[in-house]
């Protein structure tokens, strides 16, 4: 373990976190968050802290910020910030330090600003806060910091309200309520895991930017050790509340001396393979063999929504426009795109929860458009779903058992005993122990629920299993390991994928054909590796680049 | 990277998760050693699931008690219940039986509360007031429960037409004041106890209608429902097994705050005269009793008015903890 000489030369580094621990009150005693942890962070350096959840990486955002909830408490240690302790400060020594010496870019844009009061308002009141009262100049300071942090017609902007804006501007919003008060250090936990992966990239290109500027320091929290990778000097590795290593970030990568960190690059698809995307199944091992029957057609395949117009006028989106697709049997299509893309609603005509507005799906050799729901039933268990949130996807009342018979019961399959045995079964193809059987979902970690997720998908061996971004949730090495299931799942059963995706470093490893979609209209498609390894069409390629990790291992010239 | 390795350790099949190989019943599964494979993986899962369901409903339970104010509120509300159903047990006095030498005599030892105007013994007239009173509210309550869960299921579920329909009735329904409501509705079906508790009834029913309708379209939208409405359920089972008990729990603190409303609206209603005829005893009645010696003997109104109080007040402390838990 070697830090960095980052502070030689300077007096005292900006940050100076030594010896920390954090512990949380619990029924069952005290339980150590954060355990002797020591690290620093100079002027103008960008430091992140990598570890997967619950490895107490925001509980010691949390602890700089002085916003530890209240079973928490810094047990040992000192957190010296511009000089002044914070650890076990008083709540007046904490407020002044908030806002004017540290900012705080939280987590998750959809829920961090107040949905009833105006955006130019919300930031007003962080300058106000962070530099006193402001008279006639805050409206011209509010502005200034929204055109600072990238947003077009501040002016309109600032006189709406969190609602009627996007998700990447709600986090330019939040970004800029963190610059109010000019802070030496901007933290900034998991900023981006809640958006689309080019939005993520001129986010954090913002960011990087303005941290440059204005000389900040930056500590970036997330699980992502691809985005700390690329964003940061140097890179803390945190595992149990304990500093695994740390180091610069192309020294982390390329060299890392523990475990623990080359089980989080093997878990970033991008940095295991040197920056560059493997594609798993490549044309050469398809063409071998004869193509496999189809099992989904889907042809010229239109979605309108209506949408409520200002005055009387009707107005129309149209969410998916003139898709075609085809998934054979025991292989994986994906579809690729932002949110907003139409992906999603392809994947709900395809399985009928939506009604299409033109085209035709075709599963097992019979049309699906324009039937009712219940008179679909005999097909229903041959096509099944996956979710993308595995902490929404499971009734809270039930246990794993009930969940994942669940299908068998409704469709009544079998009786008590033989509902058992596929439970077991199917709790060993997904490879959980059969003590889950009587947990309920609150008890089981992501990884697990996404397991049942999956278990339940299966029960009814379906042909096609649809799959709405099955891992987005999940820590990146808890990805790593889903995706191994899905693939050896694929392999024994036969089964066929229908895979929705913004993530094309997770699409590489499982895709088979990909289509990409852009506005509801498919801009490329064609086999994974022709499509990711040679794209053609220029929405492709920056959504390629947005994968990250790869800056960090790549040099500028050779990419793609 | 083979699955074997990626795959953390503990979760290996057949190998007990650490923190909950306490509930691994690896006795019993020793015990059917010799039975095949497959009956040895019933028993496990079967075991499992109700050792499960015991421990998580007694780690609901045990912090409860740790509360010193939800078991004294929930000890008084059991005392009440007693008294509801076996008035005798707590007062053995009779609570009609005259007693002209003494009325109108203060609490004292022996005589908890005092006596009223004809000498009767008050603590006695208020435990046994107590069966028609707690009868009247929980009667009004189950009417609105039940009315409640079916309005708000309906307009929930169905949504459209049904929903505006039956939001505009309660809407209507609200704004009539609950009380002038419920005088309404004892004027049309007569006095007495029945009427009162169908009166009040009635007038929380809106309450009820709009939580339940309100969870039942937060519950409908979450995943859990798609995901068994794909896995093939059909409609009522969805509503039966997910939706229902997924929202029952605001409706049933909801349920135990009403208690309580209904408590005093019933009050009320005797006290203005609507109740049980005398010389049963209500605790609205009880209450109404005392005014005319309000300034000479406060006890006779304040004491019953008192024990009231303490029982909303514990309804409501119940109710509290009850919704603090289940977050």
């Amino acid at each position: 373990m070697s830090a960095a000489p980052t502070s030689v030369g300077m007096h005292e580094p900006l940050l100076e976190v030594r010896d920390l621990t954090v512990s949380y009150r619990g029924s069952s005693g005290t339980v150590a968050a954060v355990t002797n942890l020591s690290f620093t962070v100079a002027a103008g350096e960008t430091v992140a802290i990598v570890g997967e959840s619950g490895s107490g990486k925001s509980t010691t955002a949390s602890a700089i910020t002085g916003l530890l909830p209240t079973a928490a408490k810094v047990s040992s240690g000192s957190i010296r910030l511009d000089g002044v302790e914070l650890a076990g400060a008083s709540d007046r020594v904490l407020r002044g330090v908030r806002g004017r010496t540290v900012g705080l870019v939280p987590q998750d844009p959809g829920v961090s600003l107040n949905p009833t009061i105006r955006v130019g308002r919300q930031i007003g009141e962080a300058v106000v806060a962070a530099r006193g009262p402001r008279g006639r100049s805050l409206d011209a300071d509010v502005e200034k910091l929204l055109i600072d942090v990238g947003i077009d017609d501040p002016e309109l902007r600032a006189r709406q309200f969190p609602h009627e804006l996007s998700g990447g501007q709600k986090q330019r919003v939040l970004i800029a309520i963190a610059l109010a008060g000019s802070p030496k250090l901007i933290i900034a936990d998991e900023p981006t895991s809640a958006l689309d992966v080019t939005v993520q990239r001129r986010i954090l290109d913002h960011l990087e930017s303005l941290v440059h500027a204005h000389g900040t320091s930056l500590l970036i929290i997330t699980h992502d050790l691809a985005v700390a990778a690329d964003r940061a000097d140097r890179v803390l590795v945190l595992a149990d509340g304990e500093l695994v290593e740390q180091g610069p970030s192309a020294q982390i990568l390329r060299l890392p001396s523990q475990d623990y960190t080359r089980t989080l690059i093997a878990a970033a698809p991008a940095l295991s393979t040197d920056g560059r995307l493997v594609v798993r199944h490549s044309v050469a091992a398809q063409t071998a063999q004869e193509p496999a029957d189809e099992v989904l057609r889907v042809t010229g395949l239109r979605k309108v929504f209506p949408i409520r117009g200002a005055g009387r006028e009707r107005q129309e989106f149209v969410a998916v426009d003139n898709v075609d697709l085809v998934i054979r049997r025991g292989e994986t299509t994906a579809i690729v795109g932002e949110s907003g893309s139409g992906k999603t609603t392809t994947l709900r005509l395809a399985l009928g929860l939506e009604r299409a507005t033109a085209g035709s799906v075709i599963f097992g050799g019979e049309e699906v458009v324009g039937r009712h729901w219940r008179s679909l039933r005999h097909l229903r268990h041959r096509i099944q779903l996956v979710q993308q949130n595995p902490f929404g996807s499971l009734d809270p009342r039930f246990t794993v058992f009930d969940s994942i018979v669940e299908p068998l019961v409704a469709n009544r399959v079998g009786d008590r005993a033989s509902r058992r045995r596929r439970a077991d079964e199917l709790i060993d193809l997904v490879q959980l122990p059969r003590t889950v059987l009587g947990r309920i979902p609150r008890e089981l970690s992501g990884g697990q629920r996404q397991r049942v997720a999956i278990a339940r998908a299966l029960a009814l061996e379906p042909e096609l299993i649809l799959l709405d971004e099955p891992v987005s949730a999940l820590d990146a090495t808890v990805q790593g390991q889903v995706l191994e299931l899905l693939v050896d799942l694929q392999r024994r059963l036969g089964v066929s994928y229908l895979f929705v995706s913004h993530d094309l470093a997770v699409v590489a490893q499982l895709a088979h054909q990909v289509l990409v979609l852009q506005g509801g209209v498919v801009v490329e498609e064609g086999p994974a590796d022709t499509v990711l390894r040679s794209p053609s069409h220029p929405y492709t390629r920056e959504l390629i680049a947005a994968v990250p990790g790869r800056s960090a291992l790549i040099p500028e010239g050779a990419k793609l | 990277m083979t699955l074997e390795l990626d795959r953390p350790a503990a979760l290996a099949p057949g190998r007990p998760i650490p923190s909950g190989s306490a509930l691994a019943p690896r006795g019993r599964r020793l015990s059917r050693g010799g039975v095949s494979g497959s009956a040895g993986g019933d028993d496990t899962a079967g075991s499992a699931h109700s050792a499960g369901r015991l421990r998580r409903s007694l780690a609901v339970t045990l912090p409860l008690l740790r509360r010193p104010g939800f078991v004294i509120a929930g000890g008084y509300l059991l005392g009440v219940g007693v008294a509801a159903v076996a008035p005798s047990l707590i007062a053995p006095l009779d609570p009609t039986a005259t007693v002209p030498e003494a009325k109108l005599s203060p609490p004292a030892i022996g005589s908890w509360f005092g006596t009223d105007e004809l000498g009767r013994d008050l603590f006695s007239r208020v435990i046994h007031g107590s069966t028609l009173s707690i009868e009247a509210a929980l009667l009004a309550v189950g009417i609105a429960i039940v009315a409640g869960l079916v309005f708000g299921v309906l307009s929930g579920f169905i949504g459209g037409i049904v929903d505006a329909v039956v939001m505009r009735i309660v809407d209507v329904m609200l704004a009539i004041p609950a009380l002038l409501l419920a005088l309404a509705i004892i004027t049309a079906i007569g006095f007495g106890t029945l009427p009162v508790a169908v009166a009040v009834g009635i007038g929380i029913v809106p309450g009820f209608a709009r939580t339940t309708r309100a969870e039942v379209l937060r519950v409908k939208s979450l995943p859990y429902i798609e995901a068994a409405r794909v896995g093939g359920a059909s409609w009522l089972r969805i509503l039966f097994t997910h939706v229902l008990p997924n929202s029952w729990g605001p409706v049933a603190v909801l349920a135990v705050l009403d208690v309580g409303a209904a408590i005093i609206a019933a009050a009320s209603l005797s006290f203005l005269g609507f109740g049980a005829a005398p010389p049963a005893a209500e605790w609205g009645t009880l209450i109404a009793d005392g005014r005319n010696f309000l300034i000479t003997a406060p006890w006779v109104s304040l004491i019953p008015g008192l024990f009231v109080v303490l029982v909303v007040l514990s309804l409501n402390h119940v109710a509290r903890t009850l919704d603090e838990v289940r977050r």
